[in-house]
């Protein structure tokens, strides 16, 4: 019997030597998918200019929060920026880096790409089930000239839970008083009909394997994958297509000096050329850093994005912060502290 | 001095036996250890939803994360179904793959068959899925659903199994998948089993001048109830469990619907969808519970077939 302790013990002890080997002090980040190529570039360019590395797992937005929350990570990211009042109980601060676009595609074989044109309340109509024929009259009146077939509608949507659902459901709940109060908004919703797709890459597939479907996507998954997406109706009243400049045009509309912890969903903003559904993607940080070089690590990483990453995020079909707002997220930094109570950001 | 070494030896035998025995021991204990530790911790992760939601967990359909309203019907519904579907197409589907193996194939393409069938349980779950998505829904909901629905849907009874629109994707398509998917098991194991029938017995069977139906029938069947059952509970519990290729295909919907065409939803598909980005306690706590039902139905599933099993043992001797 003893032999057998001295030989579970030793074989627990060489486990725990392997599993034991101490990592550098590199910075990590843990949360949403959306934004992971963009900074998966950007820590590889950042490693070349600085060596320092910086290491983020795209577990999903959900996940992120949880991680920073529990301090296993030094900053999280999530989709979906978290209410003032969350921010202030976790002790968290946080700020956007990018802007991403959603846009509704579909497949509707005989249409061109970028012909048809929706209003948000149509959408809505569309995805609670209520518009369920092509050749509705509520879809026609919008397109005259348009051919449309008497084709049921299939909704597509994602099955998981994303920060892509949260932008899209908010803007439906802002545009129909019908969906905020039946569906609502969130990064999982109870969807009232259609099919869901796992992530970007499902929802694109569903729409281009089902004909009559309608979906939404990232712009980027749109553009990249050549799916038909349609113009939408912003809040001035114009018929916006979904591109670089429209959600620039959103982006910089929006009020985020007054936006206590930039809570901000850039969901049917003001100004003639803004596309109504476009949102941030966000970095949670702790105000209190418990370890401050690594807090200073961070700020370091994410000013040498906002100075150097742009051109990359386009690239990739990101829109950058615009330059005034960047130095608005700038002065934020400044509550960041260490233990007593010093900024670590200078 | 010989005795003395030879004593020696014993003792260090006679050592090394406990220490083996003991080593094994613990890793049989392990396994039970590891079984209870999930079982509890998944009890413990679905306190909040049962305590919220009660019995009501399993019969309402409602899945809304923003009100936080949690019910499981549509995924046990759709976990039950799929698996149900596999059956009915994998086991006879087997059974005959098996039979024409062991008691018709000419024995130079015995080899080849028997490989393939093999290495069809090899391929990993999500080729199946993205097969099933990428070739067979198209195709489907192309040249054959809408011939179904048209032809069948206006049927008294069962016509409601066949309505919806012609997407390829859904209940039915998930059941395929699965059935394509546990063929190769069921049908390996059986193989296995129908080969160990005495070659006496089916020969005495043949001279008394049975045909091969017969013989299989009253002979190799009666011999090998136990391993056929048996392979068919392993095809059913990974059909229960299978998450990916089901993820692909089902329409991952929570809307309750009884149409075979229609998208639905099942345990494994849910979890592996929505785990990750689940926010709220009962949220998440829902999604766990999911997992504990799935823990059930597999283990009640694996206890019936214990039971089948020890019945037909005892009519055995009944019969003869």
């Amino acid at each position: 019997m003893k032999q057998s302790i001295r030989l579970a013990a030793s074989l627990v002890l060489t486990g725990a030597v392997v599993s034991g080997t101490a990592f550098a002090a590199d910075i990590t980040g843990a949360g949403a998918t959306f934004p992971y190529p963009l900074y998966a570039k950007w820590a590889e360019a950042y490693k070349a200019s600085s060596n320092n590395s910086m290491n983020y797992q795209s577990i999903g937005s959900g996940g992120g929060i949880k991680q920073i929350q529990s301090k296993t990570v030094d900053f999280g990211a999530s989709d979906m920026p978290l209410k003032p009042e969350e921010l202030a109980k976790s002790d968290l601060t946080q700020f956007p880096t990018v802007i991403g676009g959603v846009v509704p595609v579909y497949n509707l074989p005989g249409v061109a790409a970028g012909q048809i044109k929706f209003t948000g309340a149509l959408l809505a109509e569309i995805f609670m089930g209520k518009v369920s024929k092509w050749n509705d009259p509520a879809i026609a009146s919008l397109n005259p000239g348009v051919k449309l077939p008497e084709q049921k509608i299939t909704v597509v949507r994602r099955s998981d839970g994303s920060g892509t659902t949260f932008i899209f459901t908010n803007y439906l709940s802002k545009v129909s008083s019908d969906w905020a109060g039946k569906v609502g908004s969130n990064t999982a919703v109870n969807w009232p009909t259609g099919v869901g797709g796992k992530g970007n890459e499902g929802v694109a597939n569903y729409v281009t394997r089902i004909k009559g479907a309608i979906g939404y996507v990232e712009y980027a998954y749109a553009k990249q994958n050549k799916l038909s997406y349609g113009q939408l109706q912003n809040q001035a009243g114009s018929y916006v297509s979904p591109s670089e400049e429209s959600f620039k045009a959103s982006a910089g509309n929006a009020d985020w000096k007054n936006a206590p912890g930039f809570y901000l969903i850039l969901t049917n903003q003001p100004g003639k050329a803004s596309w109504p559904i476009s949102g941030a993607t966000f970095i949670l940080m702790h105000k209190k850093q418990d370890k401050p070089v690594q807090g200073s690590e961070a700020l370091k990483f994410f000013d040498w994005a906002y100075k150097n990453g742009d051109k990359t995020a386009l690239d990739l079909d990101y829109i950058p912060m615009p330059a005034n707002v960047k130095a608005t997220i700038r002065d934020s930094w400044k509550q960041i502290t260490d233990n007593s109570g010093k900024a670590i950001w200078k | 001095m010989e005795k003395y070494n030879n004593e020696q030896r014993m003792n260090r035998q006679m050592m090394l036996d406990k220490l083996f025995r003991n080593v094994t021991r613990m890793f049989a204990f392990l396994v039970l250890a590891l079984l209870v530790g999930i079982l509890i911790s998944l009890v413990i992760g679905a306190l909040p939803s049962i305590k919220a939601f009660g019995w009501q967990f399993f019969m309402t359909s409602d899945w809304d994360p923003v009100s936080q309203k949690f019910g499981a019907l549509v995924p046990i519904y759709g976990t039950l179904a799929t698996s149900l579907i596999a059956l009915l197409i994998g086991v006879p589907v087997s059974f005959g793959i098996a039979l024409f193996l062991t008691e018709l194939c000419p024995t130079w393409l015995k080899r080849p068959l028997g490989i393939a069938v093999e290495l069809l349980a090899g391929i990993p779950s999500i080729i199946y899925g993205m097969w099933g998505l990428f070739v067979f829904a198209p195709l489907f909901a192309d040249h054959v659903q809408p011939m179904l629905i048209d032809n069948l849907g206006e049927l008294p009874l069962i016509g409601f199994l066949f309505q919806g629109a012609p997407m390829g994707i859904g209940i039915f398509t998930a059941g395929l998948i699965l059935a394509i998917m546990i063929i190769p098991f069921i049908a390996s194991v059986m193989r296995d089993v129908f080969e160990v029938v005495p070659t006496l017995l089916k020969e005495s069977a043949y001279g008394l001048g049975s045909t091969t139906w017969e013989v299989v029938r009253y002979v190799v069947l009666p011999y090998t109830k136990t391993g056929v059952v048996g392979g068919i509970m392993l095809g059913l519990g990974r059909a229960l469990g299978e998450t990916m290729a089901v993820t692909f295909v089902i329409g991952n919907s929570s809307n309750f619907a009884t149409g075979l065409f229609e998208p639905g939803n099942s345990i494994a598909s849910s979890l592996a969808n929505e785990f990750a980005e689940a926010s709220g306690e009962l949220y998440l706590s829902s999604l766990i519970q999911l997992g504990l039902i799935l823990f059930f139905i597999t283990f009640v599933v694996l206890a019936c077939s214990k039971m089948l099993l020890l019945r037909l043992k005892k009519q055995e001797g009944k019969a003869s």
